[in-house]
Parts: C-alpha cells; sequence; structure tokens
C-alpha cells in the first residue's frame, strides 16, 4: 500500500499510533476534515481510522466529509467507547467498521485488515465486493447474490471498472477510453450498448446498480452525495 | 487480444465447461456449429480449427476445401440452456482460409467488411431488428397454439410464457428485448431487439432463432420464422431499424429540419428506395418471402417511403421529444429467415450509396399507397419490389451494389443457388394447381 492512512486526532491515542507502527500502516494524523481534504495525496487515502471518543461531532465531521464527494471514500474504521454506541444510530452510512475502545491492538490489526480485503484494497486486492456482488480479479470470475454471472470479456472488464470506482460519475467518453482503451469498432454508443446487456445480465432486481446520470454518463451503485439521486430511467 | 484469450481459457477452467462450441455462418444464413473441448481451446484461439469447407452452403471451392474457423473471443458466452451441470460456451467463429486471409465467403466477414467501409466515413451503422415468428403445435404442419390478435392479454396460454423464457434466456446471453407482444396473425409472436452495432446485431439475431427455436422444443411445440406460414394470415418480417452514427451524435437527426431529418438521413432513405428492389434477393430469399410481399397484410410490395404509414417501404418513425439521438429508418422489407449478415450488408450499402452519391429523397407518399391503381402509382412514379423469387434474382444479377456489396464469391453462388431453386419450383405441381385444375380440365 503506498498511500497513507488518515487517522484522526492529531494527535492520534498513543496505543493507535503504535499499534499502526507496528503493522507496518504508514499514517497521518489530521486535526479537522480540512486538514484532511488539504493533505490528501494523488491517489487518495489509502484508508482512515477515525477515533470518537474524545470528540465525537469532531470524528463524525471527518466521516461525513471523507463520503461527501462524488469519488469512492477510503475504508474507514470507526473506534468509540461503549457509552458512545448508541450515537452510531442513524450514522451507519458513515464508516465501514468500527472498534470498541479501549481496543486490543490485534483486534484493530485484524479489523483494519478485513476492510481492507473487502474493498479489494491492501493484502488481498484480487477480490473486489459491492453489495452482493463479488468480482475475483485473478479469475476473472463475477458472482452476484451468489450466483456466477456469464460475461463476455467486455462486460466484464466494463462492470470491473465500476466496482472498483463505486459512486462516481464517468462520462461515456471517459469510459470507452478507459475500458476500451482505444477508438473501439462501436463508437461512443458503444458505452450504452454495454451497459444495457450489463444490466440485462445483472436481471431486474440489480439493474440499477448502474444508474444513468441523465446528460452526463453512468454512475455505478450510490451516489456519495445524499439528496442526490437521479433516476434510473433511460428510455 | 491476449488478455481476451486469457479470459476466455480461465472462465472455462473456472466454470468446468465442458465443450465450446464454434459458430459460424453459411451463405444461406444457417448457423454452423462444432464443438472442441477445452483441451483444444488455445490451438484454437491462436491458430483456428480446420475443416471441411465442402459441406457448407457457399463455401465450396474445388481447389481448396480446407478453411480455419478462428473464434472470436469476444463473442464468447456461457450457453444458459445447458444447465450449470456441464456448462457449454460458444464463440463465433470468423473463416479464414489457410494463408490467413480472411474467407470471402464468410457472411461475417462480408458484413465487417462494409462496416468498414461505413467506419472509413466517419459512420457507425446500428441496427435493430423486430423479429417476428409463429409457434406451431409442429414442424409437419402450420396449426396454430391460439386465436388471440395483436396485443392481446393472454397470460394463461402457454405461448406468452414461451416468450417469457426466451426473453429471459435472450437477457442471459446479453441480448436486450425492447418490446415483446402477441402479433397480428394467430399464435404469432414479435420479440424486438434493442439496437447495437451492426456486426453484434447480426450475431445476435443469429443467437435469437437458435434460442426461439430451443425454448420451443423444450414445451414440445414448434417454432418457426418461415415469412409465410399460413395462408390468408399476416407474415413474419424483420422491420429493421437503421441509423448511421458520427461518434456520439445521430447522423441522420437534425434538429432545424422541420422532421428533424439530416441531409445523410435523407440521401440514405433515397439510397435505400432506389436500390431495394436490388437487394430483394437477399433480404427475402426464399420463394415464400414473395408470398409475404403482397398487398393487404402491411408488408410492403411498393417502393416508397412515409413517416406513418404502414403499407410503406421505409418507415421514418417520429422519434419522441428530446430524442433526436434515437432518430432512425425503419426498413420494412426483410424477412426473418434471411442471413442477416448480408442483409444487414446490403442495406448498409445501398444507403450509404445514397449519401456518396447525394441522392434525392422522393416525395413522401402521403396516401395509403394499396388504395391507388396502378395508373395513379405510374403517375406517382412508385415502383413495386419484385413478385417473385426469380425477379428479384434477374435484377439483382444487374445490380453493380450487390456485386460490390456481397463480393464476387458470394454473389456468385447466391444466384447460382436461388436459380436452381427457382427451376426446381417451376417443375413443382402444386396443391393449388391440383385444386383449381384437376376437377374442371
Amino acid at each position: 500500500m503506498d498511500e497513507p492512512l488518515v487517522v484522526f486526532p492529531d494527535p492520534p491515542p498513543p496505543l493507535l499510533a503504535q499499534t499502526l507502527d507496528l503493522a507496518g500502516h504508514a499514517w497521518k494524523a489530521v486535526a479537522n476534515a480540512a486538514v484532511a481534504a488539504q493533505d490528501e495525496p494523488p491517489g487518495g487515502w489509502a484508508g482512515a481510522v477515525v477515533c470518537a471518543e474524545d470528540d465525537p461531532e469532531g470524528a463524525f465531521g471527518i466521516c461525513r466529509k471523507l463520503r461527501k464527494r462524488d469519488a469512492s471514500a477510503p475504508p474507514t474504521l470507526l473506534l468509540v467507547s461503549g457509552a458512545q454506541l448508541s450515537e452510531l444510530d442513524l450514522r451507519e452510512d458513515l464508516f465501514d467498521d468500527f472498534c470498541l475502545s479501549p481496543f486490543h491492538p490485534k483486534e484493530l490489526e485484524v479489523r483494519l485488515r478485513h476492510l481492507f480485503w473487502r474493498t479489494g484494497r491492501g493484502t488481498s486486492p484480487e477480490i473486489v465486493e459491492y453489495g452482493e456482488l463479488i468480482l475475483n480479479l485473478e479469475t476473472y470470475q463475477a458472482a452476484l447474490a451468489a450466483k456466477p454471472l456469464d460475461l463476455t470479456y467486455m462486460e466484464y472488464e466494463l462492470l470491473k471498472f465500476f466496482a472498483t470506482h463505486p459512486g462516481k460519475v464517468f462520462t461515456r467518453a471517459q469510459l470507452l477510453s478507459r475500458v476500451w482503451g482505444y477508438e473501439y469498432y462501436g463508437g461512443a454508443r458503444t458505452v450504452d450498448v454495454h451497459v444495457r446487456r450489463l444490466r440485462a445480465k445483472l436481471g431486474e432486481e440489480h439493474a440499477n446498480l448502474i444508474q444513468t446520470v441523465r446528460s452526463v454518463g453512468y454512475r455505478f451503485g450510490q451516489s456519495r452525495l445524499p439528496g442526490f439521486r437521479e433516476t434510473t430511467a433511460e428510455s | 487480444m491476449q488478455q481476451q484469450f486469457d479470459y476466455v481459457l480461465r472462465t472455462v477452467e473456472e466454470r468446468g465447461v465442458r465443450f465450446v462450441r464454434l459458430w459460424f455462418t453459411d451463405v444461406l444464413g444457417f448457423l454452423k456449429s462444432f464443438a472442441i473441448t477445452p483441451a483444444e481451446l488455445e490451438v484454437a484461439l491462436e491458430e483456428g480449427m480446420s475443416f471441411d469447407g465442402s459441406a457448407i452452403q457457399g463455401y465450396t471451392r474445388v481447389q481448396e476445401s480446407d478453411m480455419l474457423a478462428v473464434p472470436d473471443p469476444a463473442t464468447f458466452e456461457i450457453v444458459p440452456w445447458r444447465g450449470d451441470d456441464a456448462p457449454v460456451a460458444r464463440m463465433f467463429c470468423d473463416i479464414q482460409n489457410f494463408s490467413g486471409a480472411p474467407f470471402e465467403g464468410d457472411p461475417r466477414y462480408v458484413l465487417k467488411r462494409n462496416m468498414d467501409r461505413a467506419r472509413e466515413k466517419g459512420f457507425t451503422f446500428y441496427a435493430s431488428p423486430d423479429m417476428e415468428f409463429f409457434y406451431f403445435r409442429s414442424a409437419d404442419s402450420p396449426e396454430p397454439l391460439d386465436h388471440a390478435g395483436f396485443f392481446d392479454l393472454s397470460h394463461t396460454d402457454m405461448a406468452s410464457d414461451l416468450r417469457k423464457q426466451t426473453i429471459l434466456m435472450l437477457e442471459a446471453m446479453g441480448i436486450p428485448v425492447e418490446y415483446s407482444f402477441h402479433e397480428l396473425g394467430p399464435s404469432q409472436h414479435e420479440i424486438d431487439l434493442r439496437y447495437t452495432d451492426g456486426l453484434t446485431m447480426a450475431d445476435n439475431v443469429m443467437t435469437f432463432r437458435l434460442i426461439v427455436k430451443q425454448v420451443a422444443q423444450t414445451q414440445g411445440v414448434y417454432a418457426t420464422f418461415m415469412p409465410k406460414p399460413i395462408q390468408g394470415a399476416f407474415g413474419s418480417g424483420m422491420h429493421t431499424h437503421l441509423s448511421l452514427f458520427e461518434g456520439d451524435v445521430n447522423a441522420f437527426h437534425d434538429p432545424d429540419d422541420e422532421h428533424g431529418l439530416s441531409r445523410v438521413g435523407k440521401h440514405f432513405i433515397a439510397g435505400l428506395l432506389r436500390h431495394a428492389s436490388e437487394i430483394t434477393a437477399v433480404t427475402n430469399q426464399w420463394i415464400n418471402s414473395y408470398k409475404r410481399l403482397i398487398v393487404g397484410y402491411e408488408a410492403p410490395a411498393y417502393v416508397c417511403w412515409a413517416r406513418n404509414n404502414e403499407s410503406a417501404l421505409v418507415r421514418v418513425p417520429i422519434p419522441k421529444r428530446g430524442k433526436g439521438s434515437s432518430t432512425r429508418i425503419e426498413f420494412r422489407s426483410p424477412d426473418p429467415a434471411c442471413n442477416p449478415y448480408l442483409a444487414f450488408s446490403l442495406m448498409l450499402a445501398a444507403g450509404l450509396k445514397g449519401v456518396e452519391e447525394g441522392y434525392e429523397l422522393p416525395p413522401e407518399a402521403t396516401t395509403n399507397i394499396y388504395e391507388m391503381t396502378a395508373e395513379e402509382r405510374q403517375a406517382e412514379g412508385i415502383q413495386a419490389l419484385p413478385q417473385s423469387l426469380a425477379e428479384a434474382v434477374e435484377v439483382m444479377e444487374h445490380s453493380e451494389l450487390v456485386a460490390e456489396t456481397l463480393g464476387e464469391h458470394v454473389f456468385e453462388y447466391f444466384l447460382r443457388n436461388k436459380r436452381a431453386e427457382w427451376n426446381e419450383y417451376t417443375s413443382y405441381v402444386t396443391p393449388f394447381e391440383l385444386d383449381r385444375y384437376l376437377g374442371v380440365l
């Protein structure tokens, strides 16, 4: 993993700093959301470890900030005390996993590793998961709700690109250049055709995983911006 | 390419695929298939599989009958009707001579060549056919399953169940469906395929015909794409919606034109009209096809165009407001028993010819052409489509456009084959003659 983790608060609790160092994670502490945005490396934060114990408002604020943008959010681990558990109600969208504080260093380490594995980063980047969709990048296999999806090569490549960039809107031209990589036989309409094929194969229930963003392009999964939802209807 | 090979090889391994079917199409549009095992797959992808072409309609060549079928890895699909126990996959093939050059008798190559020509002019060709067909109790006689009509809600009948299963299977094969409904004739059905580039669509039509027949077979009935199976009932057409795109832009659309149609669109229609009779032998290639192209059953019989007239040969559907990108032309003569690769090639070539030469678009047919007298039609310059296979072949034989589009090999074979078919027919004593003449002469 090249990019560091973003850690809140600054300085972090000594045990947290020590655990991250021992586990070999590069990290950078930030005092607030503004600093997190300003210090963000070009490749994005590898993940976030946010400790809510001393400053819950600041902690939830930074979690919100990390998600509130139309790009993939870093996988976020929240540290909370037992007394704060009830505060997590209705905030489940703000973090990917949490760990009770005081924490056991081993637990924190396992949770982080698991989080990276699940989101396709870190030690096992061959698996990409989104909801019920799983892509094994090593074997080229895709499965939805535990049933294998039979895809053509280009359908697979398109789905892989989408699933590794959830929540982000791409124009047809962007998809064409990043997935097909060259001026393809079918022209830019090819993207529409393949999206339609993919939706057909995902089935009615999951067809809306790929959303049409009117007069822009397509987005996979939900927008990271709350309250900003477009219609999926294409025709 | 290597990555696509890896994808195919790995998927075959991971899914435990037992056989890979290699598909290609003969000149008359019949799907040909042979199976290879996963062990042979890598060689097949890299070098192609050799086979004896002399057994294939239209591939025959005395001097060199061995050919190569080279699978197109982009068309690799697991076929959904074989179940998960022993999955079977398929790939469409391009046919090559042993020298590695494309075989000019391969219909898929003919279409690729014509799409490349369009691309050199900056156009991508899209097609979307409306596939009509009948379900019968068996292949022995045209006995319908039901007597429902157009758009009838007949949810209890077996045919709509069949159609539903068919659509699910099509979607599983990556062939999205736009509409499906009960057509005008008894036991007649229509499934409209959503547009895609011409080559993929021709592959899709081949897959479609197979799936429709397979699903019918599992239910003990028979599906047919015969153009006119029941005398006195509607025939089965393959109205094909055509469009050209220049990059992201629909080349047929012009927001400033009063009908939303661009110069390119108008020339394209003019090209289709001018060459319609020449390409009819291919878009309607059977003797039976001409039993459909008659007056009174909403099939076109005359060469004309209109915006909203079901009897016109070329129809320009009015796009929904703000949907200029869906501007398209509907060519209504083809039937679903054609060879889609060759038919699409000719529709594209005829239209492009109009664009290249800047053909003027004749005025729109405003009245119902069928109600006009022969004199009135003549006065308006409205010609009839060929009325028999013999006539169509005769017109085609003199067509520079068809010869050039199909290539000498296919052109020459097609004419020979169709003349032979017609000759056989002329010596056939039909029930019509027995009914009519035996008792009185």
